[in-house]
């Protein structure tokens, strides 16, 4: 019990035929930590969550979580799946499920939970991100923002030790963002494990308890937010997080 | 035009398209369940089934129904030393070219279906059954009913050529009914009716489905 929700990824490696995108990788997330990712497009940040959740197969090391390993060919790869919860990029809610159904749905038929205590805590899920007047409309009928605070509560509603969430706001409109964001940083608040890979250097600033500066698949620097934002050891996470301040001098000419 | 003689075929051309409708039937039954398993072998590429698989879809696909039926109704027994009997090979006959036509109506369904679907749903700890029966057959249902209507119709059309294997189908009757009397016009006027009477109402029930299983899941 005393591992209860720690991730240990060691040495880990991912490539595509010869192109390598995450080259010995190691990470080590504590119960209650907030862990930002952050880099350049392309820099394996994405897929480091996609090998997190055995989604793809990984050509070195290995991700443990708690005292079992996550191996996507494995046969309790879906038992190690109900502890990640995630939330992708793309919106992707089930399109032909309204919104409760897409909440309760993993509860009832993989946990096998009672549907009327499963049904009660995804309304109170969707309360809690703000929806619970849209429970029985379809995905179709949502905003973006809106459907990605659905996809949030449906994750949570399987209890996950973990949240990965990958770059959840980078498809929405500008004014959406916060509506999503401000459910992740209550969260945060809550003591929630996360590991999220985002674009927005305000809100990681926000949300972290330590910064993950990727690129070429390793670790490049990490370190506390104030740290790392304020005066960025490296060269390289200097050069990154002036391509962030470059658009806001421009805005005050 | 001759009425009265259109009147006393009437009783004919009724039991022939019974005929018809019960070949076409479970025909039709047969080429959904034929359809769903092979899409399902090609879709998801296993091993062997799926050479087979993908033979079995060419060479229905493109062979004439006719000789499919020839083939199983006069060469099978010879071959084989017994026979099966004409209505079998009908239902037979329907439901294998049919199930080729199904099983790509189908896979493109299934190719249709976001793979991120999938991802989601194997991330919140579902099965890759579950992740089938949940999410991606429903969907893939969805997006196929279209061309599954269209082949329906094609099917029912096609059998118009049982009349070769002796089966006593609308066509037979009409072939029948001119070579007897020679009331060509009123007989080939029947045979439209019929044909309309029989695939007309699944053209508009088609319709009506596909846009309200459209509007329930993609509200497109």
């Amino acid at each position: 019990m005393a591992n209860e929700g720690v991730l240990r990824i060691e040495g880990l490696r991912k490539a595509y035929g010869d192109n390598v995108v995450i080259d010995g990788l190691d990470l080590t997330v504590q119960p209650g930590e907030v862990v930002v990712v952050i880099g350049p497009s392309g820099c394996g940040k994405s897929t480091l969550l996609r090998c997190i959740n055995g989604l793809e197969e990984i050509q070195g090391g290995r991700i443990m979580l708690d005292d079992a390993e996550v191996d996507g060919r494995s046969k309790n790869i879906a038992q190690i799946r109900q502890k990640l919860g995630m939330v992708f990029q793309s919106y992707d809610l089930f399109p032909h499920k309204t919104i409760i159904d897409n909440v309760t749905l993993s509860p009832i038929i993989v946990q096998k939970r009672p549907k009327a205590e499963v049904v009660a805590e995804g309304e109170a899920l969707l309360d809690r991100v703000g929806l619970l007047d849209k429970r029985d409309d379809y995905p179709r009928q949502l905003s973006g923002g809106q459907k990605q605070r659905v996809a949030i509560a449906r994750a949570l509603a399987m209890k996950p030790e973990i949240m990965l969430l990958d770059e959840i706001t980078a498809a929405l409109d500008p004014e959406m963002v916060h509506e999503v964001l401000d459910v992740i940083l209550d969260l945060a608040r809550e003591g929630k494990t996360m590991i999220i890979v985002t674009h927005e250097m305000s809100f990681a600033r926000a949300v972290a308890d330590r910064v993950i500066f990727l690129e070429g698949g390793h670790i490049v620097e990490e370190g506390i937010p104030e740290q790392f934002f304020t005066n960025p050891k490296t060269d390289r996470a200097r050069a990154f997080l002036r391509t962030f301040e470059f658009d806001a001098v421009r805005s005050h000419v | 035009m001759d009425f009265g003689a259109m009147a006393e075929y009437l009783p004919l051309f009724e039991q022939a398209m019974w005929l018809t409708l019960r070949i076409g039937w479970v025909g039709i039954l047969g080429s959904l369940v034929i359809g769903l398993i092979v899409a399902m072998i090609t879709h998801y590429k296993v091993p062997v089934l799926y050479q087979i698989s993908l033979f079995y879809i060419e060479l229905y696909r493109n062979t004439p129904l006719l000789i499919q039926l020839f083939f199983m109704y006069f060469a099978l027994p010879r071959v084989f030393g017994f026979g099966i009997d004409a209505e079998m090979c009908g239902m037979l006959g329907l439901a294998l070219l049919g199930g080729a036509y199904m099983a790509e109506s189908f896979r493109s369904g299934l190719d249709a279906v976001e793979p991120i679907q999938t991802e989601s749903a194997l991330s919140l700890g579902m099965t890759k059954w579950q992740v089938m029966r949940y999410i991606v057959l429903p969907q893939a249902v969805t997006l196929s009913i279209q061309s599954f209507v269209a082949n329906v119709i094609f099917l029912l059309k096609e059998t118009s050529v049982f009349s070769a294997i002796s089966l006593m189908d609308l066509m037979f009757v009409a072939k029948d009914l001119i070579g007897l009397y020679y009331k060509t016009t009123e007989c080939l006027v029947m045979l439209v009716i019929f044909y309309l009477i029989i695939i007309l109402p699944v053209s508009i029930l088609g319709t009506v489905v596909e846009r309200k299983l459209r509007y329930g899941a993609f509200g497109s």
